[in-house]
C-alpha cells in the first residue's frame, strides 16, 4: 500500500520531438466483429463497445458481417460528398490566410462520418452537428455559394451576418442551427426525438459531440434522457483524438471507450472505424433499424482522427508530433472509399482525375462567386439585421437602439 | 522592472504565486502542456511540473466544482475558463455553491477560488467568443468580480485575487491582451510596448480589489469605464477636448463607491461605459448608485454607453462595439445639458 496518496494527471504517449506512436491503439482486423440484430438487449451488446467495428480492409474489400449493401452509384456519391469536403475545405481554409474571412475549421480525415450518415438518414430526420461535420451538408447538396456567403459573411450570408463563420444552420437539409458552446444541442436532439414520438412521426434525430466534449454534464444528461424515454435518437461521439492541445486521455480514454459509456445508461454503445465509409454506414443502418423499431437511442464512438489543425488559430505542431497523422493506423476515408469503388471496379485512377478536377473546378467557381460578392468587412448584410430576430417581433430597446444608430 | 504584455504580467503573476505557495495550483482546458489559447500559463507547467498546471476535461461545470473542493480542502485554486462565453456551464457552481459556502456554513468552510477568463469582444470572435458577463455575477452577493486595463494593474490584482478567501471571478479583456485598443479598429494595432502601465516588477506586488484608479482628473464629466473601454474612453476624451475624470474601476465587486461619489459630486455629470448590453448591465447599479447618492449635485441625467440589446453579431463587431464616437457623442450630450 502506498504511503502517500499521490495525484494522477493523464499524459499522451508522445509529444512535439517525438515520433509518432500508436502502437498503444488495439486496432482489430476488418470483419472480425459479429453484427447481432438490431434488437439485442444493450447488455448483451458490451463487445461492440470495446472492440472496432471495421468493414474495409486493407485491400479495399469490405469483410464480415457488417458488410452494408450499397448501390455502387451511392458509393461514388459518398465519395464525391467526402471529396467536395476535403477541397472546398482547403480553399476556405487558404481564404482565410488571405483575410477573407475571420475564422474556418477543416474536418480533414472526418468526412467519411458526416457523408454516410447524412446518406443513411431520411430528409425528415434531423442532424445537430458539431462545426466538424461539413460532409453531411455536402452529402445533400448544399449550395456551396451559401457556404462561402456564410463563410464571408458578405452580403449574401443567409445567416445575416450574425454567426461565426462555418456556425451553419440548414432546416431544409435536415441540419440544426450550429453554436460555439460546445454540447449544448446534443440534448435537442433527444428533445427532437422525443418530440417526434409524441407526435406518432416517424423523424429521427442523430446528434455529434467531439471526445473532448463528451466531459460536458450535456452528454450524460442527454444519455440519461434518451434512455429513461427510449427516445429514437442515434448519440454519435466523434472521437478524433484531440481535442485542440488536449489527447483523448484528457477526456478518459486511458479509463474507458466512449462507446462503453453506453453501458451505464443501459444503451447499445457501438464503437466504429470512422474513417471506413462501409462501416459508418453499417453502424447507422443498425441504429436507424432500432430507433424506427422504437427500441431507443444507440450511442457511436467513431474511432478517427483529426488530420488538421484545430483551426485557424491553431498550430498542432506546438503539442503533437509534426507528421503524427500520417501514421494514423486507419488512413485516410477518402482514400479508403476510392480504394473499395476500385476494387469492386466500379472506379479507375483516370476517373478519379476528372472527378477531381470537377470539383476542384466547383469549388473555385463558388469561391470566387462569394469573392465576387465581398469578403469578411467589405460587404455585408445591411446593419438593420443586427437587430432582428432578437425577439419574434421587437421591443422598445431594440427599436429606440436602431433608431439611435440611425439604421 | 520589465515591460510586459497584459499576458506576460498575467504570465508573471501566476508564476509569481506558484512559487511561493505551494498549495497554488492551477488547471483548465489546454492550460497545460500548451500554455493556454491565449497563453497566458506558457511555460508554468514546464517550470512547477504536471500537478500545478495542468489540463482538464471540456467541463466547465466540472472544473468549477474540482475547483471549489480544493478550495475548500484548502488550495488555492486558480480555474482557467477558455472563454468567458462558456462558464455559463458552471454558473450554478459559481452562484450556488462558491459564492454562498462561507455564508451557509457560518464559516467551516469556504472557496478561496480564482476564477480567471478572457473576455469582451473586438476579436471578430462572434456570438460566443465576445460577450461581457460580468453583470451576471456582480449580481451575485458573495462572489467578487475583477477586470483589469492594463499589464500593471493585471498582475497585482491577479496576485490579490489568488491570495483572496474570497471567490473572484478574474475577466481579462482579451482584446487588450497584447496592447491598448482604443476602439479604432481601421488605425493600425499597438502593443503595450512604451505604454506607462506596461512597466511590472518582476516580483509579487498587489494592486487591492476594491480600488479604483483615477487615471485622468477633471472638473466637467465622470467617466467610469473598466476594461478595454477605458481605452476606448481615453480617445473619446481627447478628441472631444472635455475636461473629463477618468475613472478606472478595476473592480465592479468590491466596487469602491468613494471614488465614484466623489467624482460625481466634483463634476455633476457622468457617462458610463461597458462592451456587455446595456439593459440590466452593471452601467444600470452604477446610475442607480449615484442618483441614490449624488443626486442633488447632478447637473445631467447620467448617460450610458453600450452594447447594444442583441447577442454579439458577428459581421457588424464595429456596429455593436460601443466605439469612441458613440463615447464621445455622449460626452457631448451631457456637456449639453445644464
Ligand atoms: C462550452 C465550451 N467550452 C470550451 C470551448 C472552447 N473549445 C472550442 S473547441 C474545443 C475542443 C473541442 O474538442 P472536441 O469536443 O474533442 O471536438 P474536436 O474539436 O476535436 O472536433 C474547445 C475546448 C467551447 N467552444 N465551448
Amino acid at each position: 500500500m502506498a504511503e502517500h496518496l499521490t495525484l494522477h494527471i493523464p499524459k499522451p504517449p508522445t509529444r512535439p520531438g517525438d515520433a509518432p506512436d500508436f502502437s498503444h491503439l488495439q486496432i482489430p482486423p476488418a470483419g472480425a466483429l459479429p453484427r447481432p440484430d438490431s434488437a439485442t438487449p444493450a447488455r448483451e451488446l458490451r463487445d461492440l463497445s470495446d472492440g472496432l467495428i471495421r468493414v474495409l480492409d486493407g485491400e479495399g474489400y469490405a469483410v464480415g458481417a457488417w458488410t452494408p449493401t450499397i448501390e455502387p452509384q451511392r458509393l461514388r456519391d459518398g465519395l464525391r460528398a467526402m471529396l467536395l469536403t476535403r477541397l472546398f475545405e482547403e480553399r476556405m481554409f487558404r481564404s482565410h490566410r488571405q483575410g477573407k474571412t475571420s475564422f474556418f475549421m477543416k474536418s480533414t480525415g472526418e468526412e467519411a462520418i458526416g457523408a454516410a450518415q447524412s446518406m443513411v438518414l431520411s430528409p425528415r430526420d434531423m442532424c445537430f452537428p458539431t462545426y466538424r461535420v461539413l460532409s453531411w451538408l455536402m452529402a445533400r447538396g448544399y449550395p456551396l455559394n451559401d457556404l462561402v456567403n456564410q463563410i464571408f459573411s458578405n452580403e449574401r450570408d443567409p445567416l445575416r451576418g450574425r454567426q461565426l463563420p462555418i456556425l451553419y444552420s440548414a432546416r431544409a437539409y435536415g441540419f440544426y442551427s450550429l453554436s460555439g458552446n460546445l454540447g449544448s444541442r446534443f440534448g435537442h436532439a433527444v428533445g427532437w426525438a422525443m418530440a417526434s414520438a409524441y407526435k406518432g412521426d416517424d423523424s429521427l434525430a442523430l446528434a455529434y459531440i467531439g471526445e473532448g466534449s463528451t466531459a460536458e454534464g450535456d452528454f450524460h444528461e442527454a444519455l440519461t434522457f434518451a434512455s429513461v424515454y427510449h427516445a429514437p435518437v442515434i448519440l454519435c461521439v466523434t472521437n478524433n483524438q484531440w481535442a485542440i492541445s488536449s489527447f483523448a486521455g484528457i477526456a478518459g480514454a486511458q479509463e474507458a471507450t466512449f462507446a462503453a459509456k453506453a453501458a451505464g445508461y443501459g444503451l447499445p454503445g457501438l464503437r466504429v472505424d470512422g474513417n471506413d465509409f462501409l462501416a459508418v454506414w453499417a453502424a447507422t443502418e443498425w441504429a436507424v433499424a432500432r430507433a424506427r423499431a422504437n427500441l431507443g437511442a444507440t450511442l457511436i464512438e467513431f474511432f478517427t482522427y483529426r488530420a488538421a489543425g484545430h483551426s485557424t488559430s491553431d498550430d498542432p505542431g506546438r503539442y503533437r508530433p509534426a507528421d503524427e497523422a500520417a501514421h494514423w493506423p486507419l488512413g485516410d476515408p477518402i482514400v479508403r472509399l476510392k480504394q473499395h469503388l476500385i476494387a469492386i471496379g466500379e472506379w479507375d485512377e483516370a476517373r478519379n482525375i476528372q472527378f477531381e478536377a470537377e470539383l476542384s473546378e466547383m469549388v473555385r467557381s463558388a469561391a470566387k462567386e462569394g469573392e465576387a460578392v465581398g469578403t469578411l468587412g467589405k460587404s455585408k448584410p445591411p446593419v438593420s439585421e443586427m437587430f432582428e430576430g432578437v425577439f419574434e417581433r421587437p421591443d422598445w430597446r431594440v427599436i429606440e437602439q436602431r433608431k439611435e444608430l440611425g439604421v | 522592472m520589465a515591460a510586459m504584455s497584459m499576458i506576460q504580467a498575467l504570465n508573471s503573476a501566476l508564476d509569481v504565486m506558484l512559487e511561493r505557495d505551494p498549495d497554488v495550483l492551477m488547471f483548465g482546458e489546454d492550460i497545460g502542456y500548451f500554455g493556454g489559447v491565449f497563453r497566458v500559463t506558457e511555460g508554468l507547467q514546464k517550470k512547477y511540473g504536471l500537478k500545478r498546471c495542468f489540463d482538464t476535461p471540456i467541463s466547465e461545470g466540472g472544473i468549477i466544482a474540482t475547483a471549489i473542493g480544493m478550495g475548500a480542502y484548502g488550495l488555492r485554486p486558480v480555474a482557467e475558463i477558455q472563454f468567458a462565453d462558456y462558464i455559463l456551464p458552471a454558473f450554478d457552481q459559481l452562484v450556488s455553491e462558491a459564492a454562498r459556502l462561507r455564508y451557509r456554513s457560518n464559516g467551516e468552510f469556504w472557496a478561496p477560488i480564482t476564477v480567471r477568463a478572457p473576455y469582451g469582444g473586438g476579436i471578430f470572435g462572434g456570438q460566443t467568443h465576445s460577450q461581457s458577463p460580468e453583470a451576471l455575477f456582480a449580481h451575485v452577493t458573495g462572489l467578487c468580480t475583477v477586470i483589469p486595463s492594463n499589464p500593471y494593474d493585471a498582475k497585482g490584482l491577479l496576485i490579490a485575487a489568488v491570495e483572496s478567501n474570497d471567490p473572484v471571478i478574474f475577466l481579462e479583456p482579451k482584446r487588450i491582451y497584447n496592447g491598448p485598443f482604443d476602439g479604432h479598429h481601421d488605425r493600425q494595432v499597438k502593443t503595450w510596448v512604451n505604454h506607462p502601465a506596461a512597466e511590472v516588477p518582476e516580483g509579487h506586488y498587489t494592486v487591492p480589489l476594491g480600488k479604483a484608479a483615477t487615471l485622468r482628473e477633471g472638473r466637467e464629466v465622470t467617466v467610469l469605464a473598466y476594461g478595454t473601454m477605458v481605452h476606448v474612453a481615453e480617445a473619446a476624451i481627447e478628441e472631444t477636448g472635455i475636461d473629463a475624470e477618468l475613472i478606472d474601476l478595476r473592480s465592479i465587486v468590491p466596487l469602491d463607491i468613494g471614488a465614484i461619489v466623489a467624482s460625481m459630486k466634483k463634476t455633476g455629470r457622468g457617462v458610463i461605459l461597458h462592451e456587455a448590453s446595456r439593459f440590466a448591465g452593471f452601467g444600470a447599479e452604477l446610475s442607480a448608485l449615484i442618483q441614490e447618492r449624488c443626486f442633488y449635485h447632478l447637473k445631467a441625467p447620467v448617460a450610458r454607453v453600450a452594447g447594444w440589446d442583441t447577442p454579439y453579431p458577428h459581421a457588424f463587431e464595429w456596429n455593436y462595439f460601443p466605439g469612441p464616437a458613440r463615447v464621445a457623442a455622449a460626452l457631448k450630450r451631457v456637456m449639453e445639458e445644464n
